[in-house]
Parts: structure tokens; C-alpha cells; sequence
């Protein structure tokens, strides 16, 4: 388990390593911060060309257990002084994200970077900066890992 | 009907002759009385079961996957496929074989690529906004289902080039089979899921039984974990079926005269699995163990209630008062006697409950408690405390017999030594002292219906039916604590065979009781009787 877990994280890493130096391959708008460990990694998002989100960007943390790539790894924008999340209706103020492809639609195919460019794609087809509906009861509420929570995923739309 | 209840009643009869030879003796002359109302009940439900049961058969794990089997059998036959692809059709359309063999007549390709049983045919593969990136971006995705002959395979899971054992569904996305062992042993484990999808991402083809047990290897554990979902989908699609609610038990009830919604306004489906007297649950509603003689909504409702209402209702009780105008229930948490409601903003007086305007210059000391203003207004607020204590009264009955019930495992204790003694001290053998233990089985069985006959006359509207209803109630209600005294008491040794008669007597009386009471409110239930206070209509 934890062998397929370690060679497939430094594999993508790795991929990611070469992609980035690489312009022609790089995926626009999308940077990697950093990722001292296969626990945590901190992506950098900025929504390019014309879209809500213009001129502003945001962080990504991504957290993997054991089980990845079978488990989809736990994924939220992170809150602090420096960065905010982006109002999104399906970004909660704690940085928790709904997307189906973070629980029940995640494939074990997919990878990080995937799941990046899904959410930079989310962002750039958002036409409405609103926040979820109960975002307050939500937030009170929520557990520290998002992956704890079970979200109905019921708008296809953003 | 169960065993079990065959052989009450045959302890029964045998026990009523016990019952005449003492019927001479004072303290049965009540018990006689009741035994020709009896006798006509039982005429009339002797011919066939009682009133408040329901025919069920229960079901062992082996008799679920018999009928499995049976469907799957039939529907692999009809449409001339394999039995794999017949269970996977049949899972997909919840079981329901007429409407799986209308839409395979209308359309076979079509419903087995919703099911999952073959892929989407290449030329429409949705090729969405984001899967189309995610193609460009993620290398090991262009791979997917085209693995190169020429090239050693690379897994785009564990990216092992080593690998030499892979799988791949009917779809064709290759993965090794120690990603495919992960996978499966976690969607059936973690997730509880039988519905095995390919790995691949946006693919809907689901694993057949064969496959799924290739890439469970010899883990014997997942295995029969994965068999046991499968039979628990059966049975959850299967409306005349349900699976024991015990922990660990494998073992279904057929129950097709509940299976209904409408059939639940009449009766009370009480059923049992058969594998331990213990197992008795209610087909028609969540709650476990017998709830009789009270219908499932209203049970529910009254289990609600309690969970929302008991403690709360009791600090509310001492601790706060009504407005007297919207009747807004308010606790008085400190400062002076004129309080002016935060909801409808009326003044009144905390003492007197009376408007405050009429306190004039007595200001923050009230002598006014007997003017009539006050009077009335303290009698809107007794009409509303009244149905807390009401609502009180029944609930702390309901809990009392619910304590009793649950403190039977210690008269159990107790009986069982009792019986080790009567054994010593006597020349009764075993079989002789099992009376104590039936006994106790009774009264923990009545108790249960006394319990939830409080919530029953709780929401019955007052008249006739509901003072027969509790009429009956009181007398079940003696005779078990009767009982439960009897078992009590110490054993004196020269006693013990007219403690014996009396034990018995005492049980099959209140054995009749009980019947009486549950047969009469499940007669009641068909004959429409029961009429149901305003809390319930408005509930409804």
C-alpha cells in the first residue's frame, strides 16, 4: 500500500517538477508552492483571461493519507491573513470545496494536477460571486478535514 | 407463526387445568371472571391466528440467496445471457425483473450500458470540458485503454512497470492486479459498496462477480463481506422483505402482508428471525423489539417526542411561565416583576400573571394575585401547563415500565439462583423449576406492552373506547405487578409448591391479560375504533 502510495506521489511530483519548468507544457495560471513531503502540498491558482476571478489568487492545500491514489486526497483553499478563499458558490468560507470529483466521482486515474486545473475551471465558469447556501451554519459546524463531511453534490452548472 | 408461540400455547392449556383445581380458592374468583371473556375471544381466533399477529416466514442466509438465485436464473434465461450480466441488470434496475424485462425488450444495448455491463460505444464517449483537459494535462491518462504491445506496461495507478498480472473490464482500461486487489477491497470494505466501477476515470462499467473475486485473490473476508452486500441489496430492493436488525445476524423475514404503507394503519407487524427469541423487531418501521400494541407512525411519534421532550419538559416545567397573551413560554432569569414579553411585547405581572397596567403605582410588589384579570390569566396558564402535565403523566409511566423491563436482567440473576435453590431444597428437578423463568419472560414481555400502551392512551381521544382501552390497560397492569411481587419474594422451602401453584397461576393470567389487551386494540385497529386526538390529526 504505502509502496504505491510513495512511487506514485514522487512520480507526479516529479511530473509536475518537469512541467513546470517546462512553459510549453505548463498548465497556465497553476504553480506549485511547495511540497517538502508527500503530505502536504500548497498549489498557487489564478484564474486567466476574462472571468470574476481576474487579478486575484488563491491557495490550494492538498493532503493525502495512506490510501491515495485509491482514496481522493483532501483538497481546500487555505485561510489566513495573506490569502482568502474565493466566493464561489461552492466554496465554503473555511475553504472547503464541493466537487464531486473530491469524493464520489474521484477515479483513481486522476491526479493532483487534474484536480487543480478542475477547480481553476470551476472558478473561470463561475458567472455569479455568491457564497453556498448555509455557509454559515456550514462552517460553524464543519470538521477540520473536509473529507469528514458528506456533500450532496446537486449543481452541475459552475 | 413461530415455534415460540406454538409452545406458549401449549403451555397454556396445560397450565389452565392447574388453574381449575384451584379455582375454588378466593383469589382466582377475579381470574374465573376474566377466563369467559377470554373464552370467547379465543373462540373466534382459534380458528386461525391471533388478531395482533402476522403471518412471516423467517429466512436464512442460504433460503435470500436461493431467491437470488431463482431471479437470476429467470432473467438470465428470458434474455439468453450469462447469470453475471442477468445479477449486474438486475442490481441496476433495484431488483424489479417486469420493468428490467420491458426495457431489455426496448432497448438491450441501451440499459446495459447503464447498467454497466458494456461500455459506451467509442464514437459518443462524452468528452466533457473537463475530461478533455484533464486528458492533455495528466499524462498517464492518454495511456488509459490502449496499452502498448511494444512497450512494457506501465500501471497509471502505482506506475509499477513490473508488473505482470492485469485486469481489465469489458471496457478495456488496463490496471495491475494489485491495484485492482486495493481498489476492490477498499470500495467493499470502506465504502460498503457492491457496485465495483472501473478504476478508469469517467468510466461506468461495473465488475462482475467473476471479476470481483479474481481481484479479491483468496481474502476469504472480503469475500463474504462482498456476498453479504450483495444479499442485503436484495433484500433492501425486496419490499416484502427485511433484514434482521440485530448486530451480526444474516438472517430476513418474508412479511408480504406489511409491505405495505396502507397495511401499517391496521397492523402492528411484530415478526421475529428465528434466530433467537431475542431477534423480534417490527417489519414496518425502524424500531427494534415489539412495540405493540401501538401502530408504527404512532410510535414514532411518540418516540420523538420523548427524545425531544422528556428533560426539557420537566426544567420548563419549574422554571418558566407562559406569557399570557401568545402564550410564548419565558424563563424569568433575574430583575423585577414587570416583564413585558419579548414577542408580543404585552406587560404583565410575574407574580399574578395579570397586565401590568392595572398595578398602577404598586409598583415591583404585587398584591393584586386575587383580582380577576389575574385569575383568568393564571387559568390560560394552567390550561397550557396542563397539557405538559399530561403529556408528564403518561411519559413517566412509559419510562417506569421501561426501567422494569431493563432491570429483568437482574431479576433474571435473581430467579436463576431462586431455581438453584429449589433444585437443593426440594425434590423438584429442572424441568420442574422452569416455571420462575417463564415467569420472567412474561413480565418482561407485558411490561413492553404496558409501555407502550402509555403511548397509546396518550394520543387516543378521551370517550368510551379510550376508557375500555385503559380499563384493560389497569388490568394488565396489576396483574404484572402481582407478578413481579410473587417473584420477589424469598423461598421458604415448605412453601414452595403452593408458590409454584401460584407463580403459574399468576402467569398464564397474566399471559391472558396481555393477549386480551393486544387482540382487542388489533381488532380495534380493523374495526376502525380507535379514534386518535387532535395532536395526532395535527400531526398527520
Amino acid at each position: 500500500m504505502s509502496v504505491v502510495y510513495s512511487r506514485r506521489l514522487k512520480k507526479e511530483l516529479q511530473e509536475i517538477q518537469i512541467e513546470q519548468a517546462d512553459p510549453a507544457k505548463r498548465a497556465a495560471g497553476i504553480q506549485l508552492l511547495q511540497a517538502d513531503d508527500l503530505k502536504t502540498w500548497y498549489f498557487s491558482i489564478e484564474v486567466l483571461g476574462d472571468s470574476l476571478y481576474k487579478n486575484e489568487t488563491f491557495h490550494l492545500m492538498v493532503r493525502f493519507d495512506p490510501e491515495y491514489p485509491f482514496k481522493s486526497p483532501a483538497v481546500q483553499f487555505v485561510v489566513s491573513d495573506k490569502v482568502k478563499p474565493p466566493i464561489h458558490p461552492h466554496v465554503y468560507t473555511n475553504g472547503h470545496i464541493c466537487a464531486s470529483i473530491l469524493g464520489d466521482d474521484w477515479s483513481p486515474t486522476l491526479s493532483v494536477m487534474a484536480i487543480c486545473i478542475t477547480i481553476q475551471s470551476m472558478l473561470a465558469s463561475c458567472k455569479k460571486k455568491e457564497l453556498p447556501e448555509g455557509n454559515d451554519d456550514y462552517v460553524r459546524t464543519a470538521p477540520d478535514n473536509p473529507k469528514k463531511t458528506r456533500f450532496v453534490y446537486h449543481d452541475d452548472t459552475v | 407463526m413461530s415455534s415460540d408461540y406454538e409452545f406458549s400455547d401449549y403451555e397454556y392449556e396445560d397450565d389452565e387445568e392447574s388453574m381449575d383445581v384451584e379455582g375454588g380458592s378466593a383469589s382466582s374468583e377475579e381470574d374465573m371472571g376474566m377466563d369467559e371473556v377470554y373464552d370467547d375471544e379465543i373462540k373466534i381466533v382459534s380458528e386461525g391466528k391471533k388478531a395482533y399477529e402476522v403471518d412471516y416466514k423467517p429466512l436464512t442466509l442460504q433460503q435470500v440467496k436461493d431467491l437470488v438465485v431463482a431471479d437470476v436464473d429467470y432473467i438470465s434465461t428470458i434474455f439468453g445471457v450469462d447469470s453475471d450480466v442477468a445479477a449486474l441488470l438486475l442490481r441496476h434496475m433495484d431488483w424489479n425483473k417486469d420493468r428490467l424485462t420491458e426495457k431489455y425488450m426496448d432497448n438491450a444495448s441501451s440499459i446495459s450500458i447503464t447498467a454497466g455491463v458494456s461500455p459506451v460505444p467509442k464514437p459518443s464517449y462524452p468528452t466533457s470540458d473537463r475530461s478533455k483537459r484533464v486528458t492533455r494535462s495528466s499524462k498517464s491518462s492518454k495511456k488509459l485503454g490502449q496499452p502498448s504491445s511494444f512497450e512494457p506496461f506501465l500501471c497509471p495507478i502505482c506506475f509499477d512497470d513490473t508488473a505482470t498480472d492485469t485486469l481489465a473490464l469489458s471496457c478495456g482500461h488496463t490496471f495491475c492486479t494489485g491495484c485492482w486487489t486495493v481498489y476492490t477491497i477498499s470500495k467493499i470494505r470502506d465504502e460498503g459498496e457492491h457496485r465495483i466501477l472501473c478504476m478508469a476515470e469517467n468510466c461506468g462499467v461495473v465488475a462482475l462477480d467473476p471479476f470481483v473475486h479474481k481481484a479479491l485473490g483468496d481474502d476469504e473476508d472480503t469475500i463474504a463481506r462482498y456476498d453479504e452486500l450483495l444479499v442485503r441489496n436484495y433484500v433492501a430492493c425486496n419490499k416484502n422483505l427485511k433484514y434482521c436488525p440485530y448486530p451480526s445476524c444474516d438472517r430476513s423475514v418474508s412479511c408480504p402482508t406489511a409491505s405495505s404503507r396502507s397495511a401499517l394503519s391496521t397492523i402492528v407487524p411484530t415478526v421475529s428471525c428465528g434466530a433467537d427469541p431475542k431477534h423480534k423487531f417490527c417489519f414496518g418501521c425502524t424500531i427494534d423489539g415489539d412495540h405493540r400494541p401501538v401502530l408504527c407512525t404512532i410510535a414514532k411519534m411518540w418516540l420523538k417526542k420523548c427524545r425531544d421532550d422528556s428533560e426539557t419538559a420537566n426544567w420548563i416545567k419549574s422554571n418558566t411561565k407562559e406569557c399570557s397573551k401568545c402564550q410564548s413560554t419565558i424563563e424569568k432569569n433575574g430583575g423585577c416583576n414587570h416583564m413585558t414579553c419579548k414577542k408580543c411585547k404585552y406587560e404583565f405581572c410575574w407574580v399574578c400573571m395579570g397586565p401590568w397596567a392595572e398595578h398602577g403605582t404598586a409598583w415591583y410588589s404585587c398584591n393584586r394575585y386575587d383580582d380577576k384579570s389575574g385569575v383568568d390569566a393564571r387559568d390560560a396558564q394552567s390550561k397550557s401547563r396542563a397539557s405538559l402535565e399530561r403529556y408528564l403523566h403518561y411519559y413517566n409511566r412509559w419510562a417506569n415500565h421501561e426501567q422494569s423491563a431493563k432491570l429483568s436482567i437482574e431479576l433474571y440473576m435473581k430467579t436463576e439462583k431462586k431455581m438453584e435453590e429449589m433444585q437443593l431444597t426440594t425434590d423438584l428437578t429442572w424441568i420442574e423449576v422452569q416455571f420462575m423463568k417463564k415467569a420472567v419472560d412474561i413480565v418482561e414481555n407485558c411490561r413492553t406492552t404496558l409501555k407502550w400502551t402509555y403511548a397509546m392512551a396518550y394520543y387516543l381521544q378521551n370517550g368510551n373506547q379510550k376508557a375500555m382501552f385503559e380499563d384493560n390497560q389497569r388490568d394488565l397492569e396489576r396483574a404484572v405487578e402481582d407478578l413481579s411481587e410473587l417473584l420477589e419474594q424469598p423461598i421458604e422451602s415448605e412453601y414452595i409448591p403452593v408458590l409454584r401453584q401460584k407463580v403459574t397461576d399468576k402467569s398464564v393470567y397474566v399471559q391472558k391479560r396481555n393477549e386480551i389487551l393486544l387482540e382487542d386494540t388489533a381488532k380495534g385497529y380493523l374495526e376502525e375504533r380507535w379514534k386518535w386526538n387532535d395532536i395526532v390529526i395535527d400531526t398527520l
